[in-house]
């Protein structure tokens, strides 16, 4: 009785369609765990969380820079009405080579053109809050913060605009913090 | 404070006798029962008009608040719904779990006023500096993010009051075995009660190992935290919390199946087990929420999502069978025995706890479980992480199990404990069906935009410029479920506190019964302790759980590798 203490001897092991349930519950969850070191390992997509601490001034120094060696024009905002997305440097990372993205109130900077079928040491670090990197439409999401240089090694395989939408919350511009990466 | 026994038997010792069960209630606990499911209650009803904003908010067609007060009032939706209300009613389960069925009296009624009275003026005074404005940081506020001091103050007099009332639960089951108040072994629901108290005292320790050097650095005393070690730490608090629901949840599950059909347990010796494994592997649940985070390594991912080996994930598994399979033999022995499901369709259907039960386990199951093991799957995360897909997942586990399951409960604790019969039994009938159907919705609307990369806690998507037209269909499915389950919980809150009111008194005789299945002629009460072949459409149940379990699974893998390779 599930009310009541019990008295009688409630030790039994478990039989029947109990026994079999368990059985197939228990490899079940044999599965799920071997799948994760299984992709680790052969799988393509892994989020190994390689990071470095960077303060935010110096984080900030290190993208000036690669926009300043890299910048390839300027991109303008010519579809959407978005008032804190008017347009941004055009930056153009060597293959292989470190791309910066700097994450702040309310903005992603600056716009990457990328190749596909190269691979990019991607840089993420805050200026302020914690902001979240979420690629668009191929909805691929990581977390940014503050004194971490989050480096994502990524290899674009589609080609097209791709927009960078910001989710984790971040103030009241937050549903108006995007950004740009074109793969070409 | 206290007699010298604490046994309820013993003359002299403020209780009465249940009219309807028989069971001896301690007149103390009943009173802090009492106090605490009413609080909650009122939180409850407070968190859902704020859902109802904010579901008429995100359904972007109608998009009723503005930004600043989106963002405020999903704060405040967060910790009353999350923190507070489920804090007050599992106090109150929990005083329950430790007298009634061991036949003991609540420790000390002082250590339960503190409680109460600690828990109560620090929600106030969170929900005081959220709607002044000085707080719009959502419920986890990550650091850098700052609210004001008495935010953090707040919470932390909610926690310290929760645990000296997880101190009464523990100091009343210590004097009730000292005194042989009862003999034998607890019942698997202050078992499972128990276990949930173990997980909240784990919970809330890290709630002020977060909180306090958070609240001293908003004062200007201290430096500021670490952001990625708030994260660790405040989730250790956060989901680690959604456990202690889960508990408790189960137990209300084995307690409601219990008093509605007489069902037991089909394996004592198997079920304590399952709560144990709760208790061993769900502590580092946290790194759920850190999956796709910078500085934690992919060794530490891996290991810590599974918690080692899903252990806590087949705790459910169990719970979920047993559950379905105790009450498959209650009704079989009654004599409903045609076929594999003809028990179902005899199930009392109209009883409203027992509706409830059903509906919360099948929706914390089907819904709930199999999204929250393949959410927080380490590379699946990649994919999922702070997309609506995230709140999708823990409405059907929170609200649509452990909210609806409360619910369920309260339907006897407000004829047991306040002794009225309730008002409106017709609404009430049907008002699990409105509030589970409602958050169904909502969680298919939230995890479908989700999936089109919709990003959860975001006032518009429209800015953005990359949502399509299916995205603001799901969104419009999100805000209907969320309108819907809003009713049910309009109608749960005013019936509850109707009846206080004006429900038909109920002194000294059973309370009206919502319906439990007669026994048939020729049944017989335990013909069936020894059959273990007997839970034949449970089996079947289950397996197309499994099989939902691994296609969603398998689904989601798929859905992974056609993203851009990451390391």
């Amino acid at each position: 009785m599930s009310l009541r203490p019990l008295t009688s001897p409630w030790f039994h092991g478990p039989a029947g369609h109990e026994k079999i349930w368990l059985g197939c519950a228990l490899l079940w969850c044999f599965v799920m765990s071997l799948m994760m070191p299984y992709w680790h390992f052969r799988g393509k997509q892994n989020s190994t969380g390689e990071a470095y601490t960077v303060a935010p001034v110096a984080y900030l120094a290190r993208a000036e820079a690669f926009v300043k060696s890299n910048r390839v024009g300027t991109w303008k905002n010519q579809a959407s009405n978005n008032p804190l997305l008017t347009e941004l440097p055009l930056v153009e990372p060597a293959p292989g080579g470190d791309a910066y993205l700097v994450a702040r109130m309310w903005q992603w900077y600056p716009a990457l053109r990328l190749h596909v079928g190269e691979t990019y040491r991607l840089h993420l670090s805050s200026l302020d809050l914690q902001h979240g990197f979420s690629l668009q439409p191929l909805n691929m999401n990581f977390q940014v913060i503050p004194g971490y240089d989050h480096v994502l090694t990524i290899t674009p395989t589609s080609r097209g605009e791709f927009t960078i939408v910001c989710n984790e919350f971040c103030g009241m511009g937050h549903h108006l913090m995007s950004g740009k990466i074109f793969v070409e | 404070m206290a007699s010298s026994s604490h046994n309820l038997a013993a003359p002299g010792t403020p209780g009465r006798v249940c009219g309807t069960t028989g069971l001896h209630v301690c007149l103390d606990a009943q009173r802090f029962i009492k106090l605490n499911a009413v609080v909650g209650i009122v939180f409850l009803l407070l968190g859902g008009i704020a859902a109802l904003g904010l579901a008429l908010t995100r359904w972007q067609t109608v998009h009723l608040l503005p930004a600043e007060w989106f963002y405020r009032i999903l704060t405040f939706h967060g910790l009353n719904m999350l923190i507070f209300w489920i804090l007050f009613f599992e106090i109150a389960i929990l005083y329950f779990a430790c007298t009634t069925p061991l036949n003991a009296r609540l420790y000390s009624r002082k250590i339960a006023w503190v409680s109460f009275l600690m828990m109560l003026v620090g929600a106030v005074m969170t929900d005081t500096v959220i709607i002044g404005g000085k707080a719009d940081v959502m419920m986890t506020s990550y650091l850098p993010l700052l609210a004001h001091p008495g935010f953090y103050l707040g919470i932390i007099l909610v926690a310290v009051g929760t645990l000296i009332g997880v101190f009464n639960f523990f100091a009343t089951l210590y004097v009730a075995k000292r005194d042989g108040a009862y003999t034998g072994s607890v019942p698997i629901v202050t078992f499972g009660a128990t276990a949930a108290a173990i997980i909240a005292v784990v919970t809330l320790l890290h709630g002020a190992i977060v909180m306090i050097p958070t609240f001293t650095y908003s004062m200007g005393w201290t430096s500021q935290p670490d952001p990625e070690w708030y994260r660790l730490i405040w989730w250790g608090l956060g989901h680690q919390s959604q456990q202690v629901n889960v508990c408790a949840m189960v137990s209300v599950w084995y307690l409601l199946s219990h008093i509605v059909l007489g069902a037991r347990p089909i394996n004592e010796a198997v079920c304590r087990t399952a709560f144990v494994l709760y208790i061993l592997f769900i502590n580092l649940a946290s790194a759920h929420h850190l999956l796709v985070d910078p500085g934690v390594g992919a060794t530490w991912k891996i290991w810590n999502t599974s918690y080692a080996m899903y252990l806590a994930v087949l705790a459910s598994m169990i719970h979920g069978f047993t559950v379905p399979a105790g009450v498959e033999i209650a009704m079989r022995e009654k004599g409903y025995t045609s076929g594999i499901f003809g028990w179902v369709t005899a199930l009392p259907w109209r009883n409203p706890a027992f509706s409830a039960t059903v509906l919360s386990v099948v929706i914390f199951g089907f819904l709930g479980g199999i999204t929250g093991v393949t959410l927080g799957t380490q590379q699946i995360n990649i994919i999922a992480h702070n997309t609506l897909r995230i709140p999708g997942h823990f409405h059907v586990t929170v609200v649509g199990g452990t909210t609806l399951a409360f619910m369920g409960l309260a339907y006897y604790v407000v004829p047991l404990i306040f002794q009225r019969d309730f008002i409106g039994r017709g609404w009430a009938r049907a008002q699990p069906w409105i509030f589970g159907g409602g958050i169904t919705m909502l969680s298919l609307g939230m995890s479908f935009a989700g999936s089109m990369g919709v990003s959860r806690r975001s006032w518009d998507i429209d800015a953005q410029g990359v949502y399509g037209p299916a995205a603001h269909l799901w969104l419009g499915v999100l805000g209907i479920g969320g309108v819907l389950a809003f009713t049910g919980l309009l109608i749960f809150a005013l019936l509850c506190v109707g009846t206080l009111f004006f429900g038909a008194k109920i002194q000294d005789r059973a309370m009206t019964d919502w319906g439990t299945p007669p026994a048939l002629a020729g049944s017989q009460a335990g013909s069936l302790a020894h059959d273990h072949y007997a839970t034949k459409g449970t089996m079947a149940l289950s397996l197309v759980f499994l099989a939902c379990f691994a296609i969603y699974y398998f689904a989601n893998w798929k859905a992974l590798a056609d993203v851009w390779p990451v390391r």
